[in-house]
């Protein structure tokens, strides 16, 4: 699913984009977590191809995004990040949005349009 | 051919993970690939939150030899781990409000840092707990 397909779905509104023709990426999986350390055990054998859908809208998750090499973030239930944390996402990769769907709510539609969950071994 | 000491400080929130992120970045420029980069970059920034968050803050030592071994040592200042059975188990986690509030706490932290390490040690005693992992880098 294109990244701009996801934005879509979701109805969001970009806080920060930071990679150029990232809205023609293709994403192939989800990962939906307020636990980093969740997001950092299921998705460190990515290659970048999972968006994260999260109510955690603090630097951690700026952070786990980083060594990830995650390229989208998508914060629900409208969360915004502060202006502090919002200068950091000036010298990263990753693309930013907000959404005001809840994340189960976020999650269904993604899922309903075909958007898998990251595999778990 | 390569040596360097970081200092991570207790109870550092705000900068919880910006020496892994160092660390990261300095590996990258050396030439290693991203997925071993990816793969590092979790386990230092797990074991930095752990310093930050249960152990008093401490150092991380980073070596990287000429056959691209890459050694990190995390020497913390904190009381050790009382039960490091309980503390290597899935889901156990000591995690305070503060630091469940900042995505931390689900209890992965030294099984994630196992999981994606090539070896795991580490050494607990009430004056401090020291963690060496290994990768291969090439």
């Amino acid at each position: 699913m294109l990244a701009k397909d996801i934005i879509k779905i979701l109805d969001a509104e970009p806080i920060n984009i930071n990679t150029k023709h990232f809205l023609e990426k293709d994403y192939q999986f989800c990962f939906a977590t307020d636990l980093m350390s969740d997001a950092l055990a299921m998705i460190s054998n990515d290659d970048g191809s999972t968006v994260l859908l999260t109510g955690c809208c603090n630097i951690q998750s700026l952070r786990t995004a980083e060594m990830l090499d995650l390229e989208l973030i998508v914060y629900v239930r409208g969360k915004m990040l502060d202006i502090d944390n919002l200068d950091m996402t000036k010298e990263m990769r990753c693309n930013i949005f907000t959404t005001h769907y809840t994340m189960f709510d976020a999650c269904g539609r993604l899922y309903a349009q075909g958007l898998k969950g990251v595999n778990v071994e | 051919m390569l040596n360097k000491s970081f200092e991570v400080v207790n109870q550092d929130y705000h900068n919880m993970g910006k020496v892994s992120s160092q660390i990261k970045k300095m590996l990258l420029q050396i030439g290693f690939d991203a997925k071993i980069l990816r793969r590092i970059a979790v386990a230092s920034y797990e074991a930095e939150i752990n310093m930050v968050i249960h152990a008093y803050g401490g150092n991380i030592l980073m070596n990287v030899d000429d056959e691209g071994l890459i050694t990190l040592t995390f020497h913390d200042l904190g009381p050790g781990i009382p039960d490091l059975e309980k503390a290597m188990t899935p889901g156990w986690s000591t995690a305070d409000e503060k630091a469940r509030n900042l995505g931390f706490g689900a209890g992965m932290g030294l099984v994630n840092i196992k999981r994606v390490s090539d070896t795991f040690d580490i050494k607990t005693s009430p004056a401090g707990t020291i963690l060496t992992l290994t990768f291969k880098g090439y």
